[in-house]
């Protein structure tokens, strides 16, 4: 049978084949050799070594983004999966309007990013302004601005994530630890977190990749303001790219460190994760 | 599968605190959907009183009735907008369920070097992001000429193409090879195979796919926006970040308009396919 299909190749294979050449991996292998170049546009390419790399490293905006952006994704990403497990917990014990609060929750990761940013821009500035401020008064202000916005985008999304993995528990098993004699919080850390651990892995890997590669609410919310204080790491690169003349190398060399970054992080995170996760 | 056991123990909790977790959830449920409604109110407020008095209800000389709208539309040419982002996201999740799940098929059938070393490369794509690939991305799309509604959708298969293929190919192993080889021995071409037989059994993954790819392409900004020419073309959240002028001064009152009008196809959306969108984001969830 491989054999009768395996001629096909050109209608089955090329067209996606092709689309994944142009749009993933010449971009991707070109943007490895020109972080090693000098250029403008892709064409004017000369080779330059490491030089874009020592000028990523020693621009300060970068390595502060770079601790911007791990810290929030840090905070962000323990809001997110605490808020949303016990939102979880509690919409799985059946009380009524279960079904109503749930497509509330998950209704604005819907909402593109820009639009986020701008509705949020609104919110908290009409908020601060009793305060006499603003969102870009300081970074402090944009950092927690962004946290609360990517709360209210993603604790949705991973509650369904949850309690697909909460339904999934046996429910003997929760009875059998109570006949047991367990506490509550004994059937949580002993049954229940064990038993949604598939559930945990996916949403760490999701709200952190997420995380790390914020751009459009960045960019909508405070766009770094003040004076590129609450840049995170893409819009630092984009800027890099597209502000700053003449930068397009380092900017492209800062694309790869990114992207090094965000791959450790996502495959760590997936083996750590992984090897926590019980047979059912 | 195990839901109705978990059900008979929800019914013994309910008794407890149920009234009590009502109430919570349907406060937190308001103020959940607050920041929509406060953007809604504010789309009929005049202009300088939007960002002064957010949260006032605009009454008296503070109303304005639809100017904001008016306003918002003709500065940003919303229909067009619209319209782009409709036929963008459309076209592309079509083409990428097509063409993704049939790749998907012919790698998990014809097992060669070649095809596996595609496997591997979609899996890789899905850990890049996209600002590693932004510039060389979008001057290769205008080398191309792809910088228009018709040649993105090229892009997005291109870009789409690793999740798709992961979750397509994820499900084509499970499919018994029986099924096929009987239809081959009836006489099937491995089109026939693939339209009549394979792609039916495809169905429930090709939703999740089209669902989780119109949820990105629909809210992408920024491959569109470096990709198309923006000049001529632009999509609604390219639309609404428009409005933000040059030295960072915004129309509050047109922005506020454009925002209830982004998000009211995204919540007629919602609401017709919730039952999928909810489905489609548990199944992608778990084989991601």
């Amino acid at each position: 049978m491989d054999k009768a299909i395996k001629r096909y190749f050109p209608l089955f294979a090329l067209p996606t084949l092709v689309a994944f050449t142009i749009g993933f991996i010449v971009p991707f292998a070109m943007g490895i050799y020109l972080s090693f170049c000098k250029f403008t546009t892709v064409t004017d390419a000369k080779f330059v070594g490491l030089s874009n790399y020592a000028k990523a490293f020693t621009d300060g905006t970068f390595g502060h983004s770079l601790w911007y952006t791990a810290l929030f994704t840090i905070v962000s990403v323990l809001l997110i999966n605490v808020l949303a497990f016990a939102i979880a917990m509690l919409l799985t014990k059946g009380i009524r309007g279960t079904n109503m609060f749930r497509t509330v929750f998950f209704m604005p990761n819907l909402i593109g990013g820009i639009v986020l940013g701008y509705i949020w821009q609104l919110i908290l500035n009409g908020i601060l302004a009793n305060f006499g401020r603003t969102l870009v008064y300081s970074a402090t202000y944009g950092f927690w601005g962004l946290v609360i916005l990517m709360c209210w985008q993603q604790i949705g999304y991973m509650m369904i994530i949850y309690i697909a993995g909460i339904q999934n528990i046996p429910g003997e098993l929760i009875e059998a630890a109570k006949i047991d004699g367990a506490t509550a919080p004994q059937v949580l850390t002993n049954v229940t977190l064990p038993m949604v651990m598939p559930s945990i892995t996916v949403c760490t890997f999701l709200t952190l990749t997420n995380g790390f590669k914020l751009f459009d609410q960045n960019l909508a919310l405070t766009n770094g303001a003040p004076s590129d204080m609450s840049q995170m790491m893409a819009l630092n690169i984009y800027d890099t790219f597209y502000t700053r003349q003449g930068f397009e190398g380092v900017g492209q060399a800062k694309a790869v460190v990114f992207f090094i970054i965000v791959a450790v992080i996502a495959v760590g995170q997936n083996v750590i994760t992984r090897s926590k996760e019980v047979q059912q | 599968m195990a839901k109705n056991p978990d059900n008979q123990v929800s019914a013994v909790r309910k008794t407890k605190h149920g009234t009590a977790l009502t109430i919570f959830f349907t406060l937190l449920s308001i103020v959940y959907v607050m920041p929509i409604i406060i953007v809604v109110m504010n789309s009929f407020k005049r202009k300088a009183y939007v960002n002064r008095y957010p949260f006032k209800i605009g009454t008296g000389k503070m109303f304005v009735g639809l100017e904001n709208y008016v306003e918002g539309i003709k500065k940003t040419e919303f229909f067009n907008a619209f319209g782009y982002s409709l036929f963008i996201t459309v076209c592309s999740v079509a083409v990428i369920i097509l063409c993704t799940s049939m790749c998907a098929w012919y790698i998990t059938r014809v097992q060669t070097p070649f095809t596996k070393a595609m496997y591997m490369l979609c899996l890789f794509s899905m850990i890049v992001p996209f600002q590693m690939v932004m510039f060389t991305l979008s001057k290769i799309a205008n080398m191309l000429h792809l910088s228009n509604p018709v040649g993105i959708i090229l892009v997005y298969l291109g870009f789409g193409a690793g999740l798709a293929v992961f979750m397509f190919t994820g499900f084509v192993k499970s499919i018994p090879l029986e099924i096929e080889e009987a239809a081959m021995i009836d006489g099937c071409t491995p089109i026939q195979t693939y339209f009549q037989v394979v792609f039916p059994i495809l169905k429930p993954t090709a939703i999740t796919v089209a669902i989780l790819q119109a949820m990105w392409i629909w809210n992408d900004y920024l491959l569109p926006y470096l990709v198309l020419d923006i000049k001529k073309y632009k999509t609604i959240p390219i639309a609404v970040q428009y409005l933000k002028g040059g030295y960072g001064s915004i129309d509050w009152g047109a922005m506020m308009a454009m925002l209830v009008l982004a998000i009211i196809p995204i919540i007629i959306f919602y609401i017709a396919c919730q039952k999928y969108i909810i489905e489609g984001v548990v199944a992608g969830a778990v084989k991601g």
